[in-house]
């Protein structure tokens, strides 16, 4: 089964090669079929080796599989492998898996629409990208899947391009990664330089023999990486204009697996970060828990369905990194691939919804299509428990280990992260509220149901979509099976996943376990007695139970009319961070860009133009010895006889 | 003694001479000291047992091509006065002076430096009894046979050439080409 | 025969000075003539030299070099004032700065 670990991203690679040059002669469906079955073969060689791995002693849990000799420059050994070790199938686990039910859903989903094939080659690309990503046994690779998975959210973005709109969301996600990506490379090229080597094995061997200074401007580096990957707090802008990507990519990309890729890497590069200074693993805690309360107060505030879970996404995000900032690296990939599920779950029945309702996004216009899409409904409100962390659904176990551990670090952070908690409570149940119960607001003219809204779009000049019949109302239907069935299979999955690692007993902690060897430089230790451990999850508990509480009572019973001071414009426009951005870019900034701009133009340039005119007025000038004149140049041949006669004497002479 | 007293006199005359050619501003003048330095340069050929060649210095230098030169002069009418006192090349008379200034200067203290170092000769010494013109005939016609070949050829080219050139073309002659192969003065101005 | 003890340097100084003279002559002046005849006085102080090395060593050589430099000499004299002669035709009054079409 070990020989079989390069079919893991073989395979969508080979669809994505496939589908390129053939994928508009199949057409739709058959494109869409192909590309599934790639990922899915991808998933059952990823099942085998992992079922492998498993059978083999707890020390010797490492495959490597080195394909070839990739950079061989002087002191640089960089070879193309893979290193299948339990952090890296784990995820390749739950990035197969999940990738495999979203193209199931994808066909579904983009039923109809012109680049059909188109869709699924960028799909196949970013599940191979991936692979790579979490696959490679160095840096490099890892770099290469990090880039690819990069570009392809870019595409897959501006999927539908021809929307000016469209176009600008996957630009500003390419350049805000970007940043990113600049974090990484310079992480990279500092640990090369420090420890000579940049494949993980060799990086664990070598980092005790780190100082802390270098580990420390190394860990910052891939910090940044991380907040760029993984949209934390200066760079998370981009995450809720990716929205304008088809849903299907956002359930794939945005929540269960490219996001991930931040945290990957931080738990990856754990015993770097173990040689770095203390205030590294508090930088990165303070930045989660500020990202996962600002990004859960904009989601309160949100009206289109997608944007209330982008924003959410960001928040859980930020608890990744809190947990890791709290050295629970285990808690964070247990959240991690819990967040996994239930939010692809949630992504794909928001789409499931937007379907439903012939393309309308606004929660304004949906209420009570629980009756009208059951499937959907349920295994939404299954997820909707899940991410409020209400047990025994699996978000509760996992947020419950990270809040945990942040107790054990700062009881402030614990705070907020307890805070955040309630906020995700609330702004989820007022979703699946606004959404699933209450009164329908579709079956009535725009204008009747939601006012706000209806004024609000006159004043941008947004027209009602096509799926709005003559009198003004939406007829929501249930979606086919392609689109219901990973519904149901991912709300199993968010179900059960809990059982993961249940905390309690040491004999369930099978997570803990399993990533023992890879996590165990940071893993800190919990001296937190029994009693701190049950009151804190009681409490969470009923924190997640008092957002939901309150939520009914403002949007399902309407007992309580908060809503308005609760949904303020400073929530609503993200607490203008974006029009800052955009400001100062537009101001300062482009002063700066010109400022350069002309430094190039005349400095850099001008240099370069004034050698080249001093290289023409030079020879202008020694053109003049060429007078034509051939007394001038007897002359000239006069005086080299005498040069001549001079040299000879100097040579006699002395 | 009586060398030293000869060496001075031709040298002066040589000089004089010299001097008048670059000097003169009419050509037959120049022409005219060149004669002298030529007579002069004989003498000292005389003083420097080179008789036979002192002989042919007179009678070819001297005789034919100074006359050449003076046929030349007549017939192409630049006897009249050359206007030599403004030079038009700025800075042409000064650097040639000075370049003229400079080569002596060096040659001179090459040939005060250097110790003369060629080897005599072991085929053709100077014997001083025999006639000059035995000598250098027995040296002609034996050593240098080829060579003397080849100048009567060269003299032969020269001769041929020199009347090629200056011919006046006929319009009568078929394989002419019509007219000269010189371009007209105004044609070629820069 | 006539007796001194004149050596060679003077003789040579004197060369060098007659070739200096030509050299500078034919730098300063412009009629073709006079040049060309500058340039016959810097042969003559050549053949000057020959014959003092002639003399100072011994070998004929030296004078059989003048014999044949006198003979070229002429010859290039000849052509030389056949090639003026023909230029002039043309061009009545040319001298040397004339030729200025390569002017950079």
């Amino acid at each position: 089964m070990q020989d079989l670990i390069w079919l893991i991203p073989a395979l969508p690679l080979a669809g994505f090669a496939f589908l390129v040059f053939f994928g508009k002669r199949l057409g739709e469906p058959a494109a869409g079929w192909l590309a599934t079955a790639a990922v899915g073969g991808s998933f059952l060689a990823t099942v085998g080796v992992f079922l492998s791995l498993r059978g083999e002693a707890e020390a010797d849990r490492q495959y490597t599989q080195t394909l070839f000799e990739w950079l061989p420059v002087g002191g640089l050994q960089v070879d193309m492998g893979f290193l299948v070790d339990p952090l890296s199938i784990s995820m390749a686990l739950f990035v197969t898996g999940i990738a495999t039910l979203i193209h199931l859903y994808s066909i579904g989903y983009m039923h109809g629409d012109p680049k059909f094939s188109k869709f699924f080659v960028y799909l196949n690309l970013f599940v191979f990208s991936m692979l790579m990503l979490v696959l490679g046994d160095n840096l490099l690779v890892t770099f290469l899947g990090w880039e690819g998975v990069g570009a392809c959210s870019y595409l897959l973005i501006s999927f539908w391009h021809d929307s000016e709109a469209n176009a600008s969301a996957g630009k500003k996600a390419f350049v805000t990664n970007r940043i990113g990506d600049f974090g990484f490379m310079v992480a990279m090229f500092f640990t090369f330089s420090a420890l000579g080597t940049i494949s993980y094995t060799g990086i664990v061997d070598a980092s005790p023999s780190l100082s802390t200074t270098t580990a420390t401007v190394i860990a910052v580096m891939l910090f940044i990486g991380a907040c760029g990957k993984s949209a934390q707090l200066p760079l998370f802008v981009w995450l809720p204009d990716a929205m304008a990507g088809p849903t299907p990519v956002s359930a794939l990309i945005h929540a269960a697996t490219m996001v991930t890729g931040g945290v990957y890497l931080l738990a990856r590069m754990n015993p770097v970060i173990a040689e770095a200074a203390t205030w590294i693993p508090w930088m990165i805690a303070i930045v989660g828990a500020i990202t996962a309360l600002v990004a859960a107060t904009i989601a309160v505030a949100q009206n289109d369905i997608k944007k209330v879970l982008a924003y959410s996404t960001v928040s859980q995000l930020g608890y990744m990194f809190l947990a890791i900032g709290s050295g629970a690296y285990v808690a964070a990939v247990f959240h991690m691939i819990t967040h996994a599920f239930f939010k692809a779950l949630l992504f794909l029945g928001s789409g499931s919804v937007i379907h439903g309702m012939h393309g309308e996004q606004d929660m304004r216009r949906m209420g009570a299509l629980r009756k009208l899409m059951p499937i959907t409904g349920v295994t939404f409100i299954i997820g909707w428990l899940a991410i409020a962390g209400i047990p025994p659904f699996a978000g509760f176990w996992s947020k419950d280990e990270i809040l945990l551990f942040t107790f054990a670090k700062s009881p402030i952070l614990w705070a907020m992260g307890f805070v955040t908690a309630i906020l995700t409570a609330f702004y989820m149940s007022r979703q699946v509220f606004m959404v699933f119960f209450g009164e329908p607001k579709w079956d009535r003219p725009l204008a009747e149901a939601a006012p706000e809204l209806a004024a609000e779009r006159e004043a941008s000049g947004v027209h009602e979509g096509h799926g709005v019949g003559p009198s003004g109302q939406i007829h929501p239907h249930e979606s086919s099976w392609t689109m219901t069935l990973p519904l149901v299979v991912l709300a199993f999955c968010a179900a059960v996943a809990g059982g993961l690692n249940i905390p309690i007993w040491d004999a369930t902690k099978h997570l803990e376990h399993w990533l023992y060897p890879v996590i165990q430089f940071d893993e800190a230790d919990l001296s937190v007695a029994t009693g701190t451990k049950v009151g804190l999850a009681l409490l969470a508990i009923v924190g997640a139970a008092s957002g939901l509480l309150l939520a009914v009572l403002v949007y399902l019973k309407r007992r309580l009319d908060v809503a308005h001071k609760v949904e303020q414009p400073l929530f609503a426009k993200g607490w203008y961070y974006d029009s800052a951005i955009a400001s100062f870019m537009g101001g300062p900034g482009r002063k700066a860009f010109d400022a350069v701009a002309r430094f190039d133009k005349h400095i850099v340039d001008g240099a370069v133009n004034a050698v080249a005119s001093g290289v023409g007025q030079g020879s202008a000038k020694g053109r003049l010895i060429q007078t034509g004149y051939v007394r001038n140049y007897a002359l000239a041949m006069a005086l080299g006889v005498v040069v001549i006669t001079a040299l000879l004497l100097s040579k006699a002479v002395f | 003694m009586v060398e030293w007293f000869v060496f001075l006199v031709g040298g002066a005359v040589c000089v004089a001479g010299a001097i008048g050619v670059i000097a003169s501003k009419n050509s037959v003048h120049s022409a005219l000291s060149l004669v002298g330095t030529l007579f002069g340069i004989a003498v000292l050929f005389v003083a420097q047992d080179a008789e036979f060649l002192a002989a042919v210095q007179v009678i070819v230098y001297a005789g034919s091509i100074i006359v050449l030169f003076l046929f030349v002069i007549m017939r192409l009418g630049v006897d009249r006065t050359e206007e030599i006192t403004v030079d038009p090349l700025t800075g042409q008379r000064t650097a040639g002076i000075v370049a003229g200034v400079l080569l002596f200067v060096g040659l001179g203290t090459i040939i005060a430096l250097g110790a003369v170092t060629g080897a005599p000769s072991a085929t053709a010494e100077v014997d001083l009894a025999v006639p000059n013109v035995e000598q250098i005939a027995r040296e002609i016609f034996t050593d240098y046979i080829f060579a003397f070949e080849i100048t009567s050829v060269l003299l032969i080219i020269a001769v041929v050439g020199a009347v090629s050139l200056a011919r006046l073309r006929r319009d009568a002659f078929v394989d002419d080409v019509s007219g000269d192969d010189l371009p007209e003065s105004d044609e070629v101005t820069a | 025969m006539i007796v001194g003890a004149v050596g060679a340097t003077p003789y040579l100084l004197l060369s060098a000075l007659l070739f200096s003279i030509g050299a500078a002559g034919l730098l300063i002046r412009r009629n073709a003539l006079v040049m060309f005849m500058c340039v016959e006085l810097m042969l003559n102080a050549v053949n000057l030299s020959f014959v003092t090395f002639a003399r100072e060593l011994d070998d004929l050589g030296g004078q059989v070099a003048v014999f044949f430099v006198l003979v070229v000499a002429a010859a290039e004299v000849v052509v030389g004032l056949g090639i003026i002669v023909s230029i002039f035709r043309r061009r009545p009054g040319a001298t040397a700065d004339d030729l200025s079409v390569l002017k950079g």
